[in-house]
């Protein structure tokens, strides 16, 4: 499932998370939402606005700036039956939370011999690119990815944006929707209907026949720029956004790489640890055989996010740089 | 008001059962039976017993590590609770818990804990349930002395107020967090001095006088189910055996006075003592009830002695949940 391109109205990414969340509690009143600042206010990026106005106080929950007992509520709501949407304002927030989002929301359907259901999407905000510096730019999601029960989604446009959000809304497990800073304003077609994209399926961005990147998040958009310069040079670069990152579609990720021999893989989060490092291991488990050269891996560099605007321009990954990696990939015979 | 021989009997067979079962699982440990971690609640019995006796299978609670005595006060079954702590298939978790995960959702028991505190949290996200739906249900949140210092209970009891959930908070003050006495660890004798500040109130009671902890649970479930808000009981009380196990390794953190002085108060002996000096229930009622237990552990034990082992093809199920829409 992809974007349309004719006849349908634009709405920025922040937009379609918001009409995904309203349609979605237009349709169940198991749904609700709780955070911080998301009831008058409408959550500190419009997240969430209109949605009290809507739907009133009893679904659409000012808390405390408690970050475990926002997971806590989701949780035990959750398991209760209920349908939460829990929001933690940032993604570096999220580290005061993980005892709640690892070892309970997690955990709870195994330890339990499967009969507790957490239907709980947990939504945050990523990413570098505002100066917003060291403690609310990261991008944490590899963490994420590592802990089983849990299921991570970081949509790079508005029309997935969309339809990722309602598939988390109606999934019956722990879901973290990751929205990226510097894309809350990017607009795109996002029909009115209520779509669901399934999690675990990659989108190819861009078909190519001679290197693929793979790029999530705001890394797409830097991608396509980066692969329309090569583009002009004779380089046809395959883009691949995986969408979901747990699960991951490796299936998609491992045929494009046995068709272009050569693979790349893009992402904000520092280099070391990173979602490149297990694309680039199961890359090397499916497909060594027909690698014409090492995968490839743009990231930030093993340092925390700068706050001056030259320093995180120097820190982030951006087409340049992709731009470089894809060539230097071609150069190994 | 006193309590009538009806609810006297159920409070008794409450903590009878819980007495008996954790027995079987310190003796079954001990004979290494039981494989993990083994945290033991005799000693405690009145608190699950005179709370869980408000409860019906639709309140939900959360609890701790410490948790076989809550589930089966909760009306938990000996032979999938011996099974699980076995780690058998037919445990209550299918052998994926154990002894700090043991839980039922069918009973509303959200699970024992592995990690100090978290339950509250959760128990918090109960309540919500309970108040979304105004099905007149309450979220109990059992836990000790030792996790009102972290974090997340403050948490928990601070946005239990804030959003004025149908809560109740019991601490169960055993004096110690698991070696350490409590009086090393807070500057505060009485846990339930913490209550004003997250404006609920909250009330002492001794924890070894099972109708005590009775009729202060009571006043604070009818509260929370009135949507007057959360509360704070405070059981005094005192674990019997070790932090784990029975024995624990021989440790020596506590004196055999103290241990001695605490027994003599065995909420179980109180409980009897009291019905037969006031006649309300008689010797033969007492019997009976042990008799029963005895029986249920004994059945239970074969139970899961004779239960199979998971099958290791098990492993990743229930991982995750298959959505169907």
């Amino acid at each position: 499932m992809s974007a349309p391109t004719t006849d349908v109205r634009s709405l920025t990414y922040v937009q379609a998370f918001n009409e995904a969340v309203r349609q979605c509690m237009e349709a169940d009143d198991s749904v609700f939402c709780a955070g911080e600042d998301v009831g008058a206010f409408g959550g500190v990026f419009g997240s969430f606005a209109g949605l009290q106005a809507r739907f009133g106080e009893r679904r659409v929950v000012d808390t405390p700036i408690s970050e475990q007992a926002i997971i806590g509520l989701g949780v035990g709501s959750a398991v209760s039956g209920l349908r939460p949407i829990v929001d933690i304002m940032f993604m570096d927030f999220l580290l005061v939370a993980l005892d709640q989002v690892v070892n309970q929301a997690a955990k709870l359907k195994y330890m339990f011999g499967g009969k507790a259901t957490l239907p709980l999407t947990i939504t945050t905000a990523g990413g570098a690119g505002r100066s917003a510096a060291a403690q609310h730019s990261q991008s944490l999601e590899a963490i994420l990815c590592h802990v089983p029960g849990l299921k991570v989604v970081y949509p790079s446009n508005a029309y997935d944006m969309k339809g990722l959000m309602v598939s988390c809304i109606r999934e019956d497990n722990p879901t973290v929707m990751v929205k990226h800073k510097r894309l809350l304003g990017a607009k795109g077609p996002v029909p009115e209907e209520c779509y669901a994209i399934p999690l675990g399926v990659a989108e190819v961005k861009r078909p190519g026949r001679d290197v693929t990147v793979v790029a999530f998040g705001r890394m797409v958009d830097e991608s396509m720029r980066a692969a329309k310069r090569l583009a002009e040079d004779g380089i046809e670069v395959e883009v691949i956004d995986p969408r979901t990152l747990q699960p991951l579609d490796t299936a998609t990720i491992v045929e494009s790489a046995k068709r272009t021999n050569r693979i790349v893989v893009v992402h904000e989060a520092v280099r070391f640890g990173g979602l490149g490092a297990e694309i680039a291991a199961q890359i090397q488990e499916e497909a060594f055989d027909y690698l014409d050269a090492p995968v490839g891996r743009v990231a930030a560099p093993f340092s925390p996010v700068p706050f001056s605007p030259v320093l995180e321009q120097a820190y982030l990954p951006d087409a340049d740089r992709i731009a470089a990696a894809v060539r230097s990939t071609l150069q190994r015979a | 008001m006193d309590p009538t021989p009806d609810v006297l009997r159920d409070l008794h067979r409450r903590m009878v059962r819980i007495r008996l079962f954790e027995e079987a699982a310190g003796r079954l440990a001990e004979a290494a039976k039981l494989p993990g971690f083994l945290h033991l609640y005799v000693g405690e019995e009145a608190v699950a017993s005179g709370v869980c006796a408000h409860l019906s299978d639709a309140d939900r609670i959360t609890s701790t590590h410490r948790g076989h005595g809550h589930l089966v006060a909760k009306g938990g079954r000996f032979a999938p609770m011996m099974a699980e702590l076995m780690g058998k298939a037919t445990g209550y978790c299918n052998g994926k818990g154990g002894s700090m995960h043991i839980s039922s959702l069918e009973l509303g028991m959200l699970g024992a804990n592995g990690i100090v505190g978290a339950g509250s949290p959760i128990a918090v996200g109960a309540a919500f349930a309970s108040k979304y739906r105004a099905d007149g249900t309450v979220a109990v949140a059992f836990f000790g002395d030792g996790s009102t210092n972290i974090g997340a209970f403050h948490e928990a009891a601070n946005m239990a107020c804030a959003l004025k959930l149908p809560a109740v908070f019991v601490c169960e003050n055993n004096e110690y967090g698991e070696f350490t006495p409590r009086s090393k660890t807070m500057a505060i004798t009485d846990i339930v001095d913490r209550a004003a500040g997250y404006g609920m109130p909250g009330v002492i009671v001794d924890g070894m006088d099972v109708v005590a902890v009775h009729e202060a649970a009571g006043e604070a479930i009818a509260r929370a189910r009135a949507g007057e808000g959360p509360s704070l009981v405070e059981a005094k009380t005192y674990r019997f055996f070790n932090h784990h196990g029975v024995q624990n390794l021989g440790l020596k953190y506590r004196s055999d006075d103290e241990v001695a002085q605490w027994r003599q108060r065995d909420p179980i002996s109180l409980l009897e003592q009291r019905v037969l000096a006031d006649g309300s229930l008689s010797q033969a009622d007492l019997d009976a009830t042990w008799a029963d237990g005895r029986a249920e552990i004994d059945d239970a034990i074969a139970f899961a002695e004779a239960s199979p082992l998971p099958d290791p093809a098990t492993l990743l199920a229930d991982v995750y949940t298959e959505t169907l829409r």
